[in-house]
């Protein structure tokens, strides 16, 4: 009843002011929408809907490309020929069975990192909490580690290592910074003590195995997409059908939170639920994804910091990383096999070479900004 | 002493019962306790003000008004129900709050940081309504930072980074409205122009706004409810011209002082008494008043 009158109220008073400012300023440029009579209305963002497009486009010829690079190399249009159906014998088994899967795999793994550091980056409002800097991929490999030193496990039980290791770390994050609310600065200065503790951790695994386990160990700590198949994408792709909508259905509470929680609590936003759930989003994402191709270095990191200077969007900007973590990856797979010439070097050593330097550039920025 | 001022005085559903209280509330955080059975009404149309002294708990009260913080004991109600129970969005919609420090996101424009007072309104398919538009528009031009609207927070002055949290907080669109030292930081003119903007309001369009200010002149001078905390009771509530004195004063805030009538408004105006005169505490005619 109050509510109404007021707001009248506010309509009577304020519509020649309206009148007036819209004539000098146009309206802002994120105020826009696409409304239907039935009362529905969606936000636009043209520049990021372009952004998000070129990098969809950009990851998709990445893959292309990648698909006809190796000792038997395919033309584009071939590799293209082939995925609808229409290619010769030969080059259907090395596309659908050998190739395809990596770079899924690869598109896939990109795309869990990307969106994994974007949420942990936005909870935490520090482009620093990214899971690898967290711990989260060392967590994860402390547990393959395990598995691999301690009982010499198959391929699908280091999976499974991994995948235990990402998740009991995320939790004892969780747990070790929660001190009425989970608080950027803590989570980040936790993420990095458990980083170092699980990176002892790990050296402790490596020093302990013998040569071949350490040999084998060692590879997979690269991160790399050598010999993925089918088998490793469709758990990926499940995590992410589950996952995706529930964290894009919450992204307008995370959008809030990043104004600090009390302005988001003011707003009506559930803020622990929504950073609990984001979380832990996040920790399964980077754990599925390290899981799948071991802790590739970095594209949590760069992807949604990269993302946002492009859409130039405030933000988590969650689809941009997301697109951009899968061009960077597949990119870095292809450039991993061509540019080195040799086809064994794992794409961790290239995000990783890419990503120390950025790191370094964000270090050096954001200290001249005054902000570390 | 405790004077109701309700200078609206129209709220047919409920004559007695006002919006907002609290109601023997022990607020307390983790095992430090605040305030003990605390009741407060915040009268409806009112532009109350919180004072004190540092650690009397006046933020802390704001807190649990605004049901950040539940209250050990005892409950805060809202509209009759108990605010902890009512689902979020719809407190949001009636009680809006602007918390003493928020985080403008890097790169943020004016225009989408307004914009987002609007998230109480909306949902996954009800995004950017027409009407969001309007209200993001009117809250702007009403607070003067409508043409600031494409430039980036980051890069304005303080008072006109207060004005555009502010705004944020009016395209809430709420009734009542909380604000937490909202003049801390400010130089003198923009202290008085945030408080002039929310005698405005509250003149205006009859909202209920809730402040906890620092300078008792100020609050003197702008509230029309004044409630005086000291060590997490309620020592005094009223109109200022009712209860502040020479002796709340000295009660509330231990500071000898005149209470002079002030010459622009005719409130209430604490002057400290001199260094001297108050190291002769044995002369007891400083604390001469006038005011009351």
């Amino acid at each position: 009843m109050k509510t109404t009158r007021t707001q009248r109220g506010l309509g009577e008073t304020q519509a020649p002011h309206v009148a007036r400012t819209s004539r000098t300023a146009p309206p802002a440029r994120t105020a826009r929408a696409v409304r239907t009579p039935g009362g529905l209305s969606l936000r636009l963002d043209v520049r990021l809907l372009t952004v998000v497009v070129l990098l969809v486009l950009a990851a998709l010829a990445a893959s292309v490309v990648l698909i006809g690079t190796g000792d038997f190399p395919i033309p584009a249009s071939d590799v293209l020929k082939t995925l609808v159906g229409q290619g010769d014998r030969g080059q259907e088994f090395i596309v659908r069975e050998l190739r395809l899967p990596r770079v899924l795999v690869g598109l896939l793994v990109g795309a869990c990192l990307g969106l994994g550091g974007a949420l942990f980056q936005s909870v935490s409002r520090n482009p620093l909490g990214s899971p690898d800097v967290l711990g989260l991929s060392q967590g994860a490999t402390a547990g393959a580690l395990v598995v691999i030193v301690l009982i010499s496990g198959g391929a699908t039980a280091v999976t499974l290592g991994a995948l235990v290791g990402g998740l009991v770390t995320g939790l004892a994050i969780y747990l070790l910074a929660w001190k009425q609310g989970v608080h950027g600065y803590r989570l980040v200065l936790v993420g990095i003590g458990v980083n170092a503790v699980v990176t002892a951790v790990n050296g402790y695994l490596i020093t302990k195995a013998d040569f071949v386990d350490a040999a084998r160990a060692v590879v997979w700590m690269t991160g790399s997409l050598n010999g993925r198949d089918w088998s490793q994408v469709w758990p990926l792709l499940a995590l992410c059908a589950v996952l995706l909508p529930l964290v894009l259905g919450n992204a307008r509470g995370l959008r809030m939170l990043e104004m600090g929680d009390d302005t988001a609590y003011a707003l009506g936003v559930r803020v622990e639920r929504v950073r609990l759930l984001m979380m832990a989003s996040g920790v399964l994402l980077t754990a599925a994804a390290t899981a799948a191709a071991g802790p590739v270095a970095f594209v949590a990191l760069t992807s949604p910091q990269l993302a946002r200077r492009l859409t130039g969007s405030p933000g988590p900007n969650l689809v941009p990383s997301l697109c951009m973590g899968a061009a960077l990856l597949v990119t870095a797979d292809w450039a991993s096999q061509r540019a080195f010439g040799a086809d064994q070097l794992p794409v961790g050593v290239v995000t990783g070479v890419l990503g120390g330097g950025y790191l370094l550039w964000l270090l050096v920025t954001e200290r001249r900004k005054g902000r570390i | 002493m405790s004077t109701r001022h309700d200078p609206g005085g129209q709220n047919p559903r409920r004559s007695t019962v006002n919006r907002l209280s609290a109601d023997d509330v022990t607020l307390a955080y983790d095992q430090r306790v605040i305030a003990e059975q605390l009741s407060v009404e915040i009268p409806d149309n009112s532009f109350t003000v919180i004072v004190g002294p540092n650690a009397c708990g006046k933020s802390t009260l704001l807190r649990a008004l605004s049901r950040m913080l539940k209250p050990a004991r005892g409950r805060v109600l809202l509209d009759g129900q108990v605010i902890q129970s009512m689902p979020a969005k719809k407190v949001a919609r009636t009680l809006g709050l602007l918390p003493q420090s928020s985080i403008a996101p890097e790169g943020i424009t004016v225009g989408d940081l307004v914009g987002r007072g609007r998230y109480p309104h909306q949902g996954v398919l009800r995004q950017w309504s027409a009407e969001d538009e309007r209200v993001v528009q009117e809250a702007m031009a009403q607070t003067g930072v409508a043409e600031l609207a494409e430039r980036h927070v980051d890069e304005l002055s303080g008072g006109q980074r207060q004005r555009v949290w502010i705004a944020m907080a009016l395209a809430q669109q709420t009734p009542l409205l909380l604000l937490d030292e909202p003049t801390t930081y400010l130089d003198i003119q923009h202290q008085i122009d945030v408080l002039d903007l929310c005698a405005e309001l509250h003149e205006e369009q009859g909202r209920t706004l809730v402040a906890v200010l620092h300078d008792l002149n100020h609050a003197a001078r702008y509230a029309t409810h004044l409630i005086a905390l000291r060590g997490g009771r309620v020592v005094a509530q009223g109109a200022p011209d009712d209860i502040v004195t020479a002796e709340l004063v000295q009660e509330v805030f231990g500071l000898r002082c005149q209470v002079i009538e002030d010459p622009e408004t005719g409130t209430p105006l604490v002057v400290p008494a001199a260094r001297a005169a108050r190291a002769r505490a044995a002369h007891p005619r400083v604390g001469a008043t006038e005011a009351s």
